[in-house]
């Protein structure tokens, strides 16, 4: 969970309110962020000895946290907004009763203790005051940018060993690798090409294929898509699914509601092929050509093809 | 077995959002009102797990008087009873919520009606606090696994799988326990046309808890800033192909 956005903010507030910034490590690689740390302003790195930690296991994770903000008397406790960051963060709040801001983009510090956290996926913005002995929150991804100091710190690294019974790893969470398919993933394509309602059936994404085939990209989905049967939960792009961040997302048929924007919005450049100029997601987009999917897909897909075949320096389609 | 599913009311947003001018809601006068789409998937799962395990099921919701509504809906999938917590339209915030929900899971539980699964949406679509099941499991020292995927019963145990960037976690616990679902667990089923009707007349058990501050409080509102920028239209005149193409080159993905 080492997060350089995490230590740039963590940092910023620990000088806002003169207080030293410490950091806790738990698991087996923990230890090893010391060097990283010093950039960061970092004095203290508090090390969870336990070898039951190596694994993950939330409740646990989350009682050494807890222990530890009592034990130095942290007046705020930052953690990352990831998957396993957010739910640890919760177990802390849950364990300390205290609440937790989850998913903060901005931190003032004082009295109140404001925040700014993001609703509906950062489509709304939500002021809020935190009102506890200690202030708890996550940070959402991309809030700030990191920033390590010039100056380095000498960390002192400190280990502890947390009072942990046998009920704190009744759940331990074991990884499963999948075996790689030799797909492209949908987080990871330098082009994904989405389908909405408008590509009208299931077999419509066959252009799409055809499409992303020949571009090496992957072929995403909107949720009115999913619903309906036509592609995956896996191909979902959005808010709840997976969020790309592609040189270029082409949504054909897709209106643009916030929750998918929420998926696609890194996207370097959106090209949107919609009937409707006035579809939410035209006024969204770098690029938009006005018109039926699956007409423009059979131009382009043809275009692709002709212009493949023609080139010499590629090798023939 | 008996399970028990936690559920939110939501407007259903689209293409924009607009606030009140108080800027303390969404403007909902010209939306409709859904369940949160990871707790729909656990209505689902909660109606299949009663399918293959026999048992009763049913679905919790702390909300206004008109989330009676979702309630209904979640009846309409194949739930049997429906408890609202109702509130006078004030924002609860995680803490308060848990809260009320686990003094109504405690009271359940003095009636004789124990649950060997509760299930909640891994956060909520509106305010996402990412929170509420976990507080509930701690409250009641439940196992509690976040952000469920797949989800297998056996024996008193469920195997719940989870996704990661590079592929699943998996877990086993005893139940009973706490899980909170993510979309794409299941696919939820339409309600069918009895469903509606007997969801209809069903009777909802209503109780009204204390609101309390739980310590995080909404100020207000606000949309995010957005950087203008400008539309180039493709294939205005001639083949959308040809310009399209040229766009990739442009792009350098050809
Ligand atoms: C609480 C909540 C959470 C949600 N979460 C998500 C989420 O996480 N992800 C998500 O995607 N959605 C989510 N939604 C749903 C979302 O609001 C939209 O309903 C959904 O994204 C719409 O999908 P769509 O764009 O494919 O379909 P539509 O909105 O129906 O749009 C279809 C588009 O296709 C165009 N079109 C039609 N025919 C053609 C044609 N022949 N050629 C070209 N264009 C055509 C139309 O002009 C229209 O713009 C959520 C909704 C709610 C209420």
């Amino acid at each position: 969970m080492l997060s350089l956005e995490v230590l740039t903010m963590a940092g910023r507030v620990a000088l806002d309110i003169g207080r030293p910034l410490e950091a806790v490590a738990i698991g087996s690689q923990g230890a090893g962020a010391a060097g990283i740390l010093s950039s960061y302003g970092v004095s203290t790195l508090h090390v969870a000895d336990d070898p039951r930690l190596a694994e993950y296991a939330p409740v646990a994770w989350a009682h050494a946290i807890a222990e530890l903000a009592d034990q130095v008397n942290a007046e705020i406790v930052i953690g990352t907004a990831s998957d396993r960051g957010g739910e640890v963060m919760a177990h802390v709040g849950a364990r300390m009763q205290v609440p937790l801001a989850a998913n903060c983009t901005e931190i003032a510090p004082g009295d109140p203790f404001i925040v700014i956290r993001q609703r509906w996926g950062g489509s709304l913005l939500e002021e809020a005051h935190i009102k506890a002995r200690v202030k708890l929150l996550t940070l959402a991804p991309h809030a700030l940018t990191a920033e390590a100091s010039p100056s380095r710190t000498d960390v002192t690294t400190r280990a502890f060993t947390p009072a942990l019974d046998d009920r704190d790893f009744r759940v331990r969470l074991v990884p499963q690798v999948e075996a790689d398919t030799g797909k492209i993933s949908l987080a990871q394509a330098r082009v994904v090409v989405g389908g909405g309602r408008g590509v009208g059936s299931a077999e419509g994404f066959a252009s799409l294929e055809e499409l992303a085939d020949l571009l090496g990209g992957a072929v995403g989905c909107s949720r009115a898509v999913t619903s309906l049967g036509w592609r995956p939960h896996s191909d979902q792009v959005d808010q709840t699914g997976t969020r790309i961040a592609p040189d270029l997302y082409i949504a054909c048929g897709i209106s643009g509601a916030i929750q998918h924007m929420v998926g696609c919005r890194a996207a370097k450049h959106i090209l949107a092929i919609n009937t409707d100029p006035a579809a939410p997601i035209v006024a969204q987009a770098d690029y938009a050509v006005i018109g039926d999917v699956q007409k423009v897909l059979t131009a382009v897909n043809a275009e692709i093809k002709r212009v493949k075949a023609g080139a010499p320096s590629r090798t023939p389609a | 077995m008996n399970v028990l599913v936690g559920i939110k009311r939501v407007p259903a947003t689209a293409g924009q959002i607009t606030l009140t001018p108080d800027g303390q809601e969404i403007d909902t006068r010209y939306l409709g009102f859904t369940v949160s789409p990871h707790e729909e998937c656990a209505v689902e799962e909660a109606v299949r797990l009663i399918e293959k395990h026999g048992g009763s099921s049913t679905v919790l919701t702390l909300g206004p008087e008109a989330a009676i509504d979702q309630l209904r809906e979640a009846m309409a999938l194949g739930i049997e009873r429906a408890m609202l917590l109702e509130t006078d339209g004030r924002e609860w915030d995680p803490v308060a919520t848990a809260a009320a929900m686990v003094e109504a899971i405690e009271a359940e539980r003095a009636a004789g009606r124990t649950y060997d699964v509760v299930m909640f949406g891994n956060e909520s679509a509106d305010s996402a606090g990412y929170q509420v099941g976990v507080r509930v499991a701690d409250a009641l020292d439940l196992p509690c696994v976040t952000g469920i995927k797949a989800l297998e019963v056996t024996n008193g145990h469920a195997t719940v799988r989870r996704q990661t960037e590079s592929g699943w976690e998996v877990a086993d616990v005893p139940l009973p326990a706490v899980l909170t679902v993510k979309e794409g667990i299941n696919l939820p089923r339409y309600p069918s046309l009895p469903g509606r009707l007997k969801a209809k007349k069903k009777e909802i058990e209503r109780s009204t808890p204390q609101w309390q501050d739980g310590g995080l409080e909404k100020i207000r509102l606000k949309l995010p800033v957005q950087v203008g920028h400008t539309v180039e239209i493709l294939g205005k005149d001639g083949d959308p192909g040809v310009q399209v193409v040229e766009l990739f080159q442009r792009l350098r993905l050809l």
